[in-house]
This record gives C-alpha cells, sequence and structure tokens, in this order.
C-alpha cells in the first residue's frame, strides 16, 4: 500500500464508522501507540471533514495490561491520553495499525476496564493480516492481508517515518523489505 | 541501574530520563477512577525499614500498591531487629519468604549496598535511605518536580541550603542533578559541609544572599538535630537569620523560581512559615510526585523479566 491506498482506506473507514455510529455522536477515537495514535487522528481529522464537528481523540497505552509484560525486559511506557470526562458512556473505537494475534487489544480492552464503561467498544485497524490467537475481529479494516507467519508487516506513517506505507519483508529467501503490496 | 537501585550516582542520564518520563506517564493515575495498574501482580515487596519514616514509607507502599504488588511492611521497632537479629539474618528470613524487592532504610550508611551485594538473597534492592549517605529516590521524585516546572534541566541552578553534612538527600540531589545538566550550589555554615565536598563537583557557598537571586530552584533542608552530636551552630536564631528562608529573602528570588523541601520541614528554623504556603512552594506537589517516581522505579526494575534500566560496568547481577 502506498500513501494514496493508505488515505483511501482511512476515508472509507472514517465513513464506515459514522455510518454504523449514525452520526459522530458520543464517539471516542482510542489510538493505542505508537502507529494507532497519529492514526486515530486522521480518521478523526476525516470525520470531522464529513460531519463539520470534531470528534474526541485519545490515545492508549496498553503496556502494563500486556500478556507478554514479564517475558521480556521492563518496557518503557508510552503515552495514554483519556477526555477528562472518561469513557464512560461513549461508543469507543480503538484504532491500531497491524491486526496479528489480537493479543493487544486483549490488553487494550482490559486497560479499558480500569478506566471505566464504554457503551460500545469497536475496532478499526489499517491493515489486518490474519493468524489470530485469541477470539477477537475488527469492525473497520482498511486492507486484508493474508500473510505467511515468516513474513513481517510493517506500517510506515508520515508521522514517523517520512513516508506513508505498508510494507511486507521476510518473504522466503529474500529477506529485503519487498514493496510489493500484496503477497496473495 | 541495574538490578538494584542504591546510589543516584549509579544512575545514567538516559536511565534518570526514562525514570521521569515513566513518571510523567503515571502520575496521571491520580486522576483516574480506579488507582491501580496491573504490572507488578503477584510480586512481592517489602518494606524494610530500621529507621522512622512516615512520608517514603506510605509513599513506597502506596507506589507499590497501586502496582499490584504485594507488600509486607517490616520495621524495627516491634520486629525481632529490635531483640538484636543482624542484617544478614533478616535478609535471610526475606529471601526465604519469597520477596521480589526490598525498599531498604537503615541508619547505617552503606547498609542498602551490603544487602544487596553480599549474596544473602537474589531480590532486587531500593534504598530508601541509608544514614548520611544516599536517598535516590528523593533526588528522583525532586528532579521530577524541577523537570515539571522548568522543563529541560540543563543550566539550570539549584540551591541546595542547610544542614548538607548529615543530609543524604542532599548527595544524593548534587550525583542526579549533575547528570542531568543542571548546575549545584551548596550554601551552608563551613560547619555542616561535608568533608571531601570538593569532589562532588558542585559549587559551594557560605552566603545565602549572594546565591538566591541567581538560583531557579532553592531546596531548603532540615537540620538533622537527632544526627548532631557537637555544636555545628551557635544558636537556632542565629542559625535561622543567616540560613533560613524567609519573606525578605524570597522577595529577591527570580519570578519562576521554585522552593522546595525535602521534609518534615521545621517552619521558623530553615523556612518560615510564609514561605512554606506561599506560591512559590512545590512542597505538598513533590509528596504526590513521590509516589509516581517510586512507582517507575519498582516498575522498571520488575516489571519485566529484567530491569529496563542500562547496565553499568561494575553491574553486580
Amino acid at each position: 500500500m502506498d500513501a494514496r491506498d493508505v488515505s483511501r482506506a482511512l476515508t472509507r473507514i472514517a465513513h464506515e464508522i459514522l455510518e454504523r455510529n449514525k452520526g459522530a455522536s458520543n464517539l471516542l477515537l482510542l489510538g493505542i501507540p505508537s502507529r494507532g495514535v497519529p492514526l486515530a487522528q486522521r480518521i478523526a481529522a476525516k470525520i470531522a471533514s464529513v460531519e463539520g464537528h470534531d470528534v474526541e481523540v485519545g490515545s492508549l497505552d496498553v503496556t502494563m495490561y500486556r500478556d507478554d509484560l514479564r517475558m521480556k525486559p521492563a518496557r518503557a511506557l508510552m503515552r495514554t491520553d483519556i477526555p477528562s470526562d472518561g469513557i464512560d458512556g461513549k461508543v469507543v473505537v480503538l484504532v491500531d495499525d497491524v491486526l496479528f494475534s489480537g493479543r493487544t487489544i486483549r490488553a487494550a480492552l482490559d486497560a479499558m476496564n480500569d478506566l471505566g464503561r464504554p457503551q460500545a467498544v469497536r475496532l478499526a485497524v489499517l491493515v489486518d493480516r490474519g493468524h489470530r490467537e485469541l477470539p477477537i475481529r475488527a469492525d473497520f479494516v482498511g486492507k486484508n492481508l493474508p500473510t505467511s507467519l515468516v513474513e513481517k508487516v510493517s506500517v510506515h506513517l508520515a508521522e514517523f517515518d517520512d513516508e506513508d506505507a505498508v510494507l511486507i519483508s521476510g518473504t522466503s529467501a529474500d529477506d529485503a523489505p519487498s514493496r510489493e503490496e500484496e503477497s496473495r | 541501574m541495574k538490578k538494584h537501585l542504591l546510589s543516584a550516582g549509579d544512575l545514567s542520564r538516559d536511565d534518570a530520563e526514562l525514570i521521569l518520563t515513566t513518571a510523567e506517564e503515571l502520575r496521571s493515575l491520580a486522576d483516574r477512577p480506579i488507582k491501580k495498574l496491573p504490572a507488578l501482580r503477584g510480586r512481592t515487596i517489602v518494606n524494610l525499614f530500621f529507621e522512622d519514616s512516615t512520608r517514603t514509607r506510605i509513599s513506597f507502599e502506596a507506589a507499590a500498591k497501586r502496582l499490584s504488588a504485594d507488600v509486607i511492611n517490616f520495621s524495627a521497632k516491634g520486629s525481632s531487629l529490635s531483640k538484636g537479629e543482624s542484617l544478614k539474618d533478616t535478609a535471610l528470613t526475606l529471601e526465604a519468604m519469597g520477596a521480589d524487592a526490598v525498599v531498604v532504610r537503615h541508619w547505617a550508611s552503606g547498609a542498602p549496598h551490603l544487602l544487596a551485594n553480599a549474596g544473602w538473597s537474589k531480590s532486587s534492592v531500593v534504598n530508601a535511605g541509608d544514614g548520611t549517605h544516599e536517598h535516590p529516590t528523593q533526588a528522583l521524585l525532586d528532579a521530577f518536580t524541577m523537570w515539571r516546572h522548568l522543563g529541560n534541566l540543563d543550566g539550570r541552578r539549584v540551591a541546595i541550603v542547610g544542614d548538607v553534612l548529615h543530609s543524604r538527600v542532599a548527595r544524593s540531589n548534587a550525583l542526579l542533578l549533575r547528570t542531568l545538566g543542571a548546575e549545584v550550589t551548596l550554601v551552608a555554615p563551613p560547619t555542616l559541609l561535608p568533608y571531601g565536598v570538593d569532589g562532588w563537583g558542585v559549587e559551594t557557598s557560605y552566603d545565602l544572599d549572594g546565591v538566591l537571586p541567581k538560583a531557579d530552584v532553592v531546596m531548603m533542608l532540615r537540620v538533622q538535630r537527632e544526627r548532631m552530636n557537637a555544636a555545628f551552630f551557635p544558636t537556632v536564631r542565629e542559625y535561622s537569620r543567616r540560613y533560613g528562608l524567609d519573606g525578605r529573602r524570597m522577595a529577591n528570588l527570580q519570578d519562576h523560581t521554585i522552593v522546595m523541601h525535602p521534609g518534615p520541614m521545621i517552619r521558623g528554623m530553615e523556612i518560615t512559615a510564609d514561605v512554606a504556603d506561599s506560591d512559590r512552594s512545590v512542597i505538598v506537589e513533590q509528596v504526590t510526585n513521590g509516589v509516581a517516581v517510586r512507582m517507575a522505579v519498582l516498575y522498571l526494575l520488575l516489571g519485566g523479566s529484567e530491569p529496563a534500566l542500562s547496565k553499568n560496568a561494575e553491574g553486580d547481577e
């Protein structure tokens, strides 16, 4: 996926969120750091341009809720930014770059449990690469990208990497990142 | 840092900044409905206090509990420590109970170091104040408070005033603030400056009024009369006239300068009530920040399979 594909996918996600929610009222977009946060902001900007008023955006760090916390050296925390009136009663849309095992989303659901009780929680991801290890699915998907487990999907965003792109690398013999959009 | 936090001097700049940024994230927990994170679930932290303390012990206890650790409080009074049990036997007992970390406050300088390095136990040791030596988490919370008010500490001037000789807070602050790029001036009567202070890499002065107008931070220290075994100054009145912070002196400070005190403070001795209660005073905020900083330290030491902080050459794992 190149920059235009990413932008089109986010535009479609924004419209799907609005359609599902019947408007932008009561919405809160929570990005999961690091790359989910700018994605949430971009979706919010697109929603704002369609609906004409801003939607709330925040970020939710799930580091302390991860099930592999004890398996690696202690990790630095990322930003958690929740609106001052909390998440109670809102429709929260979690935003992340890649949906893979589903463990990050499980951690996010646990983290939210300590923050309040949303009316509903939905999930938007730029890329769904399959290989779920938990019963979790996305409500809004930018692109389904069937991959093999040896491949690595990396999402580049202008906020971090000076470009927008989704890259797959590590396909069988050649280790160099290939510019292939799809590996199907 | 390594497995233990024994001295503020063991922290590299990266370590210290990691602790401060982690503390900044954890500070927001105080505003949430459920003040609890699961990071240390199932870990056991022992508060081993050989010396009286309310602030530090409660602060460590709150920090550990907010991270879901199990906390065991062990104080010298009312335990077998008062029956003459040695530090070694206490350490072996704690090891047998499966403590993951021991937070130790001891009247003898170096006791935490012994506990960490003698091979008696495998747990992490956090120094919560040893004699007149060090109090690294106090320095971290002081630096955190300054950082929140002043931003980057590079080139900032910090005046530490009062009983430097008996102050573990002053020593830890001097070490840490230098790592973070601040310029530290110790202000005290000649009798209350420690021997060997020239090697700390800080300025010293006997003249408070000369130092105050340039300072960005003024940190007042308590006169530790319980540790004094000689006459270090003629009278309390003379001490507070020359080295106390009162309203007149406060008027000479720059507009952004903050006034700090590690507590417990003696109003009327090193600081007057109007200064302690003024807008410049961040003394109450220091206590709030203490919990966040101690959470950050405990999380970074115990949260993962190994500490997050860089190991230094003389690592003792």
